[in-house]
């Protein structure tokens, strides 16, 4: 857990492991790890980074599997960051910040999936462009 | 008032409980009381509640947990308004109406810098934070200052690119694929360059201030901001940069 002791309890230098996480606190499990903790996640996201970005460039793997692989190195990189920078982690102190993460990605993913299958059905439903051009002349 | 056939009551007015035989009511609420799955509670029951943890009857939790957990909230909410400029970008791909596709706009060397910058930028900036922690001021503002000169380079390249397609006629409103690629990147430039603003801000207060609870209050919904943008270019330099770059 950070020693922040920005609140009046915690100048007892007493830690209480009882206490809900903020969101950006250290998890007491590495407790006094801020630099680890960042070099871990900076090295694992530098090694998906040049991955995604040498994957992109090239044809080591069958190339229409590009797109789904760079999907895949992009959510394994949001979670190094939500773990390593954000110190969300699966505690019971956590498990608020936990909950309001899970709906935010719930909406998320009823935005961006929602809007890609209704708007691709709409258009495999909508007259062709140029004969509907043809029909306002 | 008598009381058979009805939950026997305590002396202060409780249900009791453990006197066997009592209805499934009771031993409900002793369920829910001792909340056997800790649902956002570390054990307790039999242990005293501490105040400040929010726990119990001993008011709200400290300040630095609200605080962090309404910038959280905050953040989601944002990642949900990048989230609908994703779909746009993701449904209007393909519409280029006779202009430049997605392939031909990108620059993946500008945008590898780019990314190099805002990685960087969110090392340094938690590097910042645990000097904070460590209420070293000399490094506390010296690696916010390394967190501001990366973002403002991230910035300056995204501009650059911008200016740079502006000059071949490439503009927001040639074509709905060009509309939401605007934007969705210059939507996250915006939050960038408002980032860079609070950043300013909080040197000048850590210098004026120093490490006030308020004071570290802010610093860290700052780290937490900066780390969310990092994670938003990630789905942006993925799906915009990356995928449109083969596609």
């Amino acid at each position: 857990m950070s020693n922040l002791g920005s609140d009046p309890h915690r100048h007892t230098d007493m830690l209480d492991g009882r206490e809900d996480h903020a969101p950006g606190d250290e998890p007491e499990e590495s407790a006094g790890h801020w630099v680890r903790n960042a070099n871990l996640g900076l090295g694992f996201s530098v090694v998906l980074t040049v991955g995604a970005f040498l994957l992109a460039a090239s044809d080591v793997i069958y190339p229409p599997a590009i797109p789904v692989a760079l999907i895949v190195l992009a959510i394994a990189q949001m979670g190094v960051h939500l773990v390593f920078f954000l110190h969300i982690t699966t505690g019971p102190d956590n498990a608020n910040n936990v909950l309001a993460l899970a709906f935010g990605i719930l909406v998320v993913f009823l935005i961006v999936i929602g809007s890609i299958w209704i708007m691709d059905h709409l258009d495999q439903n909508m007259m062709p462009m140029e004969q509907m051009m043809r029909m306002q002349r | 008032m008598s009381d058979g056939g009805s939950p026997a009551m305590g002396d202060n007015g409780s249900p009791a409980v453990g006197d066997g035989g009592l209805p499934a009511s009771v031993e409900a609420l002793r369920r829910v009381r001792e909340d056997p799955h800790r649902l956002g509670h570390r054990p307790h029951g039999p242990r005293e509640v501490v105040a400040g943890a929010g726990h119990g009857a001993t008011g709200p939790a400290n300040k630095r947990v609200i605080v962090g957990y309404g910038f959280w909230i905050f953040l989601l909410s944002d990642i949900i308004v990048f989230s609908c400029f994703f779909a746009a970008f993701a449904v209007q791909r393909g519409a280029t109406a006779g202009g430049p596709a997605v392939a031909q706009i990108v620059d993946l060397n500008r945008v590898a810098f780019e990314t190099a910058a805002l990685l960087l930028s969110s090392y340094t900036c938690m590097l910042s934070f645990a000097a904070t922690d460590a209420r070293n001021r000399l490094w506390t503002q010296l690696f916010l200052l390394a967190t501001g000169v990366l973002g403002l380079g991230f910035l300056l390249l995204e501009l650059q690119e911008f200016a740079e397609l502006a000059g071949q006629g490439i503009t927001p409103q040639r074509s709905g694929m060009l509309t939401s690629f605007f934007g969705l990147v210059g939507l996250h430039g915006v939050h960038v360059a408002a980032g860079l603003l609070w950043l300013a801000t909080m040197m000048a207060q850590v210098q004026l201030k120093g490490f006030r609870p308020e004071i570290i209050h802010r610093l860290m919904c700052f780290n937490l901001f900066w780390h969310a943008l990092d994670i938003v270019w990630i789905g942006i330099f993925t799906i915009v940069y990356l995928m449109g770059s083969g596609a």
